[in-house]
């Protein structure tokens, strides 16, 4: 697969100011990440710029867009993210979300889904389906951090990631994300109480795709989410966990060029 | 210098360390007897009443779902001490106010404590360490922020008399601030605060007048942050008072021999063991200091002193232990390493430190270690204008 050249632009939308890496050419394509943000030099986002232009930002505090001191939760970052779209005016978006990024896709979809034609989340939080002491979404900030590799993995051994490779400006990015993910998501933990009864607005056609293996958000935590969302399909995919899509590629674009197409 | 007596009230009495993965936040509380507990807590006590028979002050902290400290609530261990005491200080260090959430909730309990102390309160506020954010389920990041909002919110509270005001701020939201009863103390109680890396916030400290205080840590560090608090106070200027304070570990015998042993007992608190997850949650130290936690350059703020033997802790003035002339030669030691301080906040129990060896030190300490360096002059001299006058 030839890399897709990869730009980044800065967009100013109200007082906030947010970093978006754009690829390829067609179809608009808002390919919101999760908060490790391990998607943008995946080769599957070569592939995804074949057809489409993949519009990838940042939300404050993630990346290299500076995070404001009243930035408190993901529902902030729905409504910076609207502004981009239409900023950019688009039309007839696939709107597709990762983990935290799922969240994000989800928040913006009850508040106004007109520009968008699909809707993928893909192992996302947002949502509380059992009752005050059912635990969700694993607690990966409680739990000792050789557990949570092997909750986010179906293979743990694809979770390490080698930090003695990067940079300083590289290792900044990575723990300014830790950080702002926990500004976001600490409590309500990985959720919004709102959000389970807003989402009866979205009527863009969409497809929750989870890893079989996921141990964080599991498949029942999806097909519960999924049940909350209008005429929402669901796939699992084999011998993968929270990251479907890095870890089993060619059966998650299956089925996510099938829905989208 | 003023002498402070200090324990963490530990729960000393668990399985084997090697079998637990942990001493904080998620150990089970079926291991905590209440019949041991009740014995433990009136022990402690009692040790207070001791110590302020002696002539020291008393020093109280709170920490939360933890072995190492069974003071859940220092607020009512400070009250208790107040009635039945009659001449040392009392400080909480501290008030874990970015953590509790309810200033104005904080400032009526210091308020109520300093009126039946007749005024002996000095009144902490801290942070918290990483593992409280855990127990108080507070957001890791933006821990300085609420820390000084709540601080400032007491501190207006506690100087407000003419009625209510209201509040809209950051973090705290309030209507009507109304405290009754106003403090013993006008305007209000010294402050203090801890802290031991963020230099900016401990200028800001000293720039306000507050008591600075910081524990454990080594000397070459300690004097690091002390000059950075008495340039902000040259800077500034001194409102209201201030100070430094610093926490070793402190035993005193009669020979070398008792020393050692009660200098061991005491490393207890040091080696407490934690899960990594503990020690350092999302946020909690700045983003520069997370990249050297990446590279695995940091490993919690307390590592240095871990598992160490009792004569690099001894050289490092982090545990003070000998014959009554040896320890106030090390305090005096101390002082001169760190440009002098104006509190010694002398953890003098820790772990399974019985209470006979725990009164046997604090009355030698009284006796013949104090006298030797009561009168080491405070170093709020060192600030110009305080100076002159």
């Amino acid at each position: 697969m030839a890399k897709a050249a990869r730009s980044r632009e800065k967009f100013k939308l109200g007082s906030v100011e947010i970093e978006t890496v754009m690829c390829g050419e067609g179809r608009p394509l808002l390919l919101l990440a999760g908060e490790e943000q391990l998607e943008f030099d995946h080769p599957f986002i070569d592939d995804l710029a074949r057809d489409h232009r993949v519009i990838m930002p940042s939300p404050p505090g993630f990346g290299r867009s500076p995070r404001p001191d009243w930035f408190t939760n993901t529902d902030d970052i729905a409504y910076v993210y609207l502004d981009l779209a239409r900023k950019l005016a688009l039309k007839d978006a696939v709107v597709a979300g990762f983990a935290h990024g799922g969240w994000i896709a989800a928040e913006m979809a009850v508040k106004d889904d007109s520009f968008m034609s699909k809707l993928v989340l893909t192992g996302a939080y947002g949502v509380k389906t059992g009752g005050p002491y059912d635990v969700d979404i694993a607690d990966i900030w409680i739990a000792h951090p050789s557990k949570v590799v092997a909750m986010k993995w179906a293979d743990p051994a694809r979770g390490k990631r080698d930090f003695s490779a990067m940079n300083d400006d590289e290792l900044t990015v990575v723990a300014q994300n830790i950080e702002t993910f926990a500004r976001y998501c600490w409590e309500p933990y990985m959720h919004n109480p709102k959000l389970r009864h807003r989402l009866h607005r979205i009527s863009t056609p969409a497809l929750f795709i989870w890893g079989e293996k996921d141990g964080m958000t599991s498949p029942a935590y999806g097909r519960a989410y999924a049940g909350l969302v209008p005429g929402a399909k669901f796939t699992a995919i084999a011998d993968a966990g929270h990251y479907p899509h890095l870890e089993q590629n060619a059966a998650f674009m299956k089925a996510f060029r099938d829905f989208i197409a | 210098m003023q002498a402070w007596h200090f324990t963490e009230m530990p729960y000393p009495d668990l399985p084997p360390l090697e079998t637990l993965s942990t001493m904080r936040v998620s150990i089970p509380s079926k291991l905590f007897d209440p019949q041991r507990g009740a014995d433990l807590y009136n022990r402690y006590l009692d040790e207070y009443m001791i110590a302020d028979d002696l002539g020291l002050n008393l020093l109280l902290n709170e920490h939360h779902q933890t072995a190492t400290c069974i003071d859940a609530c220092a607020p009512l261990t400070a009250a208790i001490l107040a009635r039945q005491t009659r001449k040392g200080r009392i400080c909480i260090l501290g008030n874990p106010v970015a953590n509790r959430g309810d200033p104005i909730r904080i400032a009526e309990e210091m308020a109520m404590i300093d009126c039946i102390s007749r005024g002996r309160l000095d009144v902490g506020f801290v942070r918290g360490v990483p593992y409280e954010v855990f127990a108080a389920n507070s957001n890791p990041t933006q821990t300085l922020e609420r820390l000084w909002e709540g601080i400032d919110l007491a501190i207006k509270a506690w100087t407000t008399h003419d009625g209510p005001f209201n509040f809209e701020g950051q973090f705290t939201h309030k209507r009507a601030i109304n405290l009754w009863p106003r403090p013993y103390q006008t305007p209000h109680p010294q402050v203090w605060i801890t802290g031991s890396s963020d230099i900016e916030n401990i200028k800001k400290s000293a720039s306000r007048g507050l008591v600075f205080a910081t524990f454990l840590q080594p000397h070459e560090k300690v004097r690091w942050m002390f000059e950075g608090y008495r340039s902000a106070f040259m800077d500034t200027g001194m409102p209201g008072g201030g100070g430094t304070a610093y926490m070793p570990l402190v035993f005193t015998a009669d020979n070398q021999a008792d020393a050692e042993k009660g200098a061991k007992a005491l490393t207890w608190y040091l080696d407490a063991k934690s899960e990594p997850q503990f020690t350092n949650p999302p946020g909690y130290v700045p983003v520069d200091t997370n990249v050297l936690a990446l590279k695995g350059k940091f490993a919690g703020r307390t590592a240095a002193m871990r598992n160490q033997s009792i004569e690099f802790l001894k050289d490092q003035g982090v545990l003070i232990y000998g014959t009554p002339d040896d320890v106030a030669a090390q305090i005096k030691r101390l002082y001169n390493l760190v440009g002098g301080f104006d509190h010694l906040l002398m953890m003098q129990q820790a772990g399974h430190l019985d209470h006979k060896s725990t009164v046997a030190s604090m009355s030698l300490f009284a006796r013949e270690v104090y006298p030797q360096v009561r009168d080491l002059p405070r170093t709020r001299a060192l600030n110009a204008k305080v100076a002159a006058e």
